[in-house]
């Protein structure tokens, strides 16, 4: 069945730019970037629009459809009435290049401030011994697909550019996480570093990442909740305060 | 061209796919200024699309696995036509490749033992994957770039600047090599975002741009996937070695139409998963191949057996390699016993319980589910061949990855010997991170032997690079080789979307001698009208613009392949034509080379023999199996080493 629906999509660049109207025949079992390609291969061949494994695994086609943070490969068309208008703009945490097309390199920026895997001193390679229940927990987090529409989601930077210099994003609180519940990791300070350096206290756990996640990671509960639980342990716990005092180590 | 952006290094790897990250990384530890090149943004290179491992020999499951049974697999897989020496530093360093990834923060699925876990795959006689879910290349991709991060971090320290030694630019695709002489100078291209031009000056390039399954209709690649690296090398001077071998995967998605090509991972076959045409009937039984009968199952029962004990069964003959499958779809839909779609069912939901299902194969369940609105723990689902990898590339010297131009590398898809006819699943990402070291260690030493005496770029290939580049602006001027008379401007899109079909349609997985040579007509005129591509518009972040630039290396690559396969008169591995349905041990020996023209206006084809398999490694085979495979002149000498002095080369 195909039908000829209407869409409004964000074209400009950083200084100015408007929604424009369009109307695009839309088939069967489509996506709505498959609707995109096909506005582009007929009508606007110089839209920008970023986009490269259309299966929901690279994370580049992020986007914000009728205001909602979405993978546009991930969002079929069949979750809309033919009738419905579908508007589609580009990330709005992030300065715009061209089009639905973003300059990400914020997140780039943020992941180069976390220190990274510290391996462990004397274990050889191939001697590396971790029990399948303990890698779960940095599993999930390390199915993120860097698609960013957490960072794009969290009120803390959406309209406050000034958090950005001291906040580093739920992306990159999950990579906090995944290093700190790394079995093998010997970097014993993480939580630390997540307050100082990361700004976690910013969050106030209203969860909009975990409902934008593509990958179904527990942003909140399993990440950044026990995170901030780390910080307050290793804050606020009388004994540890006590300890630190009088010249124990409390790692 | 005085605005230009110039940057010089040492070492510029040209993709940041698993093979590219892992070059830079080991150029850069040798202490190389490298740059790497992504065409997309650092970390979404097609190498994610990866599901079901990296295969090496660790021996964490079943102790019996080593290098050798590896290499024999392997070389089995590509039919005996493989680059032998690839073959085994790939088997013998896999193991290395995988632990060093876990001293970079890599998380594997774990042995109840607490070693990496490692699973079956098609052609693979022993467990030897491993694995993260069916999400491995997210994970080899995600390692790599973090451990990048962590040499830019040490960088930051030492030197205060942390892309000191090792910068990643990001969305910037190269559209020549330049040279000075033979040697290679420096590499030209444009950002996408500005549209503005940017020169590397480097006299050691690595590429490492993947595959060119853009060219095809169907497809599991991604839009990066046009050939660049195939055809950068080619124009350069280098050699494109057995390009007329295409793997389809037997199974992609099929329906909805949206998702056509999308991959289904083989682990779903590995863990339990069967293969029934429309009448129910699990057909795979009826196409095991001769060569490979007796390590196959004779029956359903036995290759049930199988998952449980491998000891005292053979595998199910859905594992078999992945042409063979492939084959056996493509004539199951041909004999009418093809589902509505076009495919066959490929069951998982009768052979495991949906809890089961969900913990091995997350992301094919999470994918058929948003994607397809299909749940695979309840239904059996459509699937049917794609195209996936090219086993052809450019020609590399198997120690260090240099090619026949001085400064030129190539490491994982790009680069052509490892695969032979046709690669084994798994064989890709260990593929990737053993020849990406080598790669970065080659153009090293390359680097380090030149010493002060480097290639320079001439100004004059400045000006033509970047007159080529805006040529799609001033299409509607261009005269054509008409001299002036010249019809109107093509839209890119079309012509991109019929070379699609052209090779789809006549050099896909059957190929005709009839219709190879009509392909090589179509091309003929799909290139003349791809010289009027003419895109609208401004320079920035312009995909009309860059489709019209890439439409120039698909077609160079689909030339490359259409002759070699049009050549080949033998069915092989990832080759398989009508008129000469069975592999022919003359064949064997010959590897078809692609060089440009001396004129550079064109393709020229020229045979050259497989490299001998040395003696040591051509006895871990049993001698009736090499029966097979090999000529009687060659089987001889075997026998009767004193016989002749030649062992290799086919005669054809």
């Amino acid at each position: 069945m195909s039908y000829n629906a209407s869409f409004k999509v964000w074209r400009g660049d950083n200084d100015k730019g408007d929604l424009n109207d369009y109307t695009v025949e839309v088939n069967e079992g489509e996506v709505l970037l498959d609707v995109i390609h096909r506005l582009q291969a007929t009508q606007v061949p110089d839209l920008a629009v970023r986009w490269n494994c259309k299966a929901g695994k690279c994370g580049s086609c992020s986007a914000e459809v009728n205001g909602k943070p979405s993978l546009l490969c991930m969002t079929r068309m069949n979750t809309f009435v033919p009738e419905e208008t579908v508007t589609v703009t580009p990330l709005r945490t992030f300065p715009v290049i061209r089009d639905l097309v973003t300059d990400v390199s914020f997140n780039y920026e943020k992941a180069r401030q976390i220190p990274a895997f510290a391996p462990p001193k004397g274990v050889a390679p191939g001697e590396y011994r971790m029990a399948q229940v303990d890698v779960e927990r940095s599993q999930e987090f390390r199915k993120c697909i860097e698609c960013f529409l957490c960072q794009d989601v969290c009120h803390v930077v959406r309209d406050h550019d000034d958090n950005k210099k001291s906040f580093s994003g739920p992306r990159f609180l999950i990579r906090a996480a995944e290093l700190d519940m790394h079995p093998l990791d010997a970097m014993t300070d993480r939580a630390t570093f997540a307050r100082d350096e990361q700004g976690i206290g910013l969050c106030n756990i209203t969860k909009c990442c975990t409902e934008v996640c593509p990958e179904h990671i527990k942003i909140t509960d399993n990440a950044i909740i026990p995170m901030k639980e780390r910080v307050v342990d290793r804050r606020y716990d009388p004994l540890v305060w006590l300890g630190s005092k009088i010249g124990i180590r409390h790692d | 061209m005085s605005s230009l952006e110039r940057h010089t290094y040492d070492v510029v790897v040209i993709g940041a796919g698993g093979a590219g990250l892992r070059a830079a990384i080991e150029a850069r530890e040798q202490g190389q200024r490298t740059a790497i090149i992504c065409k997309s943004l650092f970390g979404k290179a097609h190498t994610v699309m990866a599901e079901g491992g990296i295969a090496a020999s660790m021996g964490n499951v079943n102790s019996k696995d080593s290098w050798q049974v590896h290499f024999c697999d392997s070389l089995r897989g590509g039919k005996f036509l493989n680059n032998p020496r690839m073959v085994e530093l790939h088997a013998k360093e896999a193991p290395d490749r995988v632990w060093e990834l876990e001293t970079y923060g890599a998380l594997f699925d774990r042995t109840p033992d607490g070693r990496i876990s490692q699973r079956n795959f098609g052609g693979h006689e022993y467990p030897r994957l491993a694995h993260v879910g069916d999400r491995t290349g997210l994970e080899l991709i995600r390692t790599l770039q973090q451990k990048i991060v962590s040499l830019q971090q040490e960088d930051l320290k030492e030197f205060g600047d942390a892309e000191a030694r090792i910068k990643v630019f990001a969305e910037l695709t190269i559209t020549e090599l330049v040279k000075d002489g033979d040697a290679i100078a420096g590499a030209f291209g444009y950002y996408r975002e500005s549209g503005n031009f940017v020169l590397f000056e480097a006299p050691a390039i690595i590429m490492a741009t993947g595959g060119i399954g853009k060219s095809f209709k169907v497809t599991s690649n991604s839009w990066e996937y046009t050939g660049d690296g195939h055809a950068l090398a080619l124009r350069a001077g280098a050699n494109l070695i057995n390009m007329e071998f295409v793997q389809f995967h037997p199974t992609g998605m099929i329906w909805p139409p949206s998702v056509k090509g999308i991959l289904v991972t083989e682990s779903v076959r590995g863990d339990g998963g069967i293969l029934t045409n429309s009448e129910g009937k699990r057909f795979m039984f009826d196409y095991v191949p001769d060569v490979f009968r007796s390590q196959y199952a004779k029956s359903e029962a036995e290759g049930d057996r199988w998952y449980d004990d491998q000891e005292n069964n053979k595998r199910p003959p859905e594992l078999l390699p992945r042409d063979e499958v492939a084959r056996a779809i493509n004539s199951e839909v041909k004999a009418g016993r093809g589902t509505p779609h076009g495919g066959v069912y490929l069951d998982v939901s009768s052979r495991m319980t949906p809890e089961v299902i969900r913990k091995k194969l997350p992301a094919m369940y999470q994918q058929f589910l948003e994607l397809a609105d299909v749940d695979i723990t309840a239904t059996p689902f459509e699937v049917g061949p794609t195209c996936h990898y090219v086993m052809g590339g450019v020609e590399v010297d198997a120690d260090t990855e240099g090619t026949a131009v001085p400064g030129l590398f190539a490491c994982g898809e790009v680069s052509g010997g490892m695969h032979g006819a046709n690669r084994l699943g798994g064989n890709s990402l260990s593929d990737l991170i053993v020849f990406g070291r080598r790669a970065g260690t080659g153009a090293a030493a390359y680097v380090v032997g030149l010493g002060d005496k480097r290639p320079a770029v001439s100004e004059s290939d400045l000006d033509a690079a970047g007159k080529a580049a805006l040529a799609p602006f001033h299409a509607d001027a261009a005269s054509g080789p008409d001299g002036g008379a010249t019809p109107a401007p093509e839209n890119p899109y079309t012509v991109h979307t019929e070379l699609q079909q052209t090779m789809s349609n006549l050099v896909g997985i059957i190929r005709r001698e009839g219709e190879l040579s009509e392909a090589l007509e179509e091309l003929k005129s799909l290139r003349v009208r791809a010289q009027r591509a003419a895109v609208e518009g401004h320079r920035q972040f312009n995909p009309g613009w860059h489709l019209a630039l890439d439409l120039r290396n698909m077609l160079d690559v689909s030339e490359c392949i259409a002759k070699s396969a049009l050549e080949r008169h033998e069915s092989r591995g990832g080759h398989t034509r009508e008129d000469f349905p069975t592999m022919d041990p003359n064949w064997r020996g010959v590897n078809l080379v692609c060089h440009l023209s001396p004129g550079g206006d064109g393709v020229e084809l020229t045979h050259k023999p497989v490299p001998t398999i040395r003696p040591d490694l051509l006895a871990l085979f049993d001698r009736s199996e090499l029966d097979k495979y090999m000529t009687a002149p060659e089987l001889a000498v075997l026998d009767d080493p004193k016989a002749g002095s030649e062992v290799a080369g086919g005669q054809a």
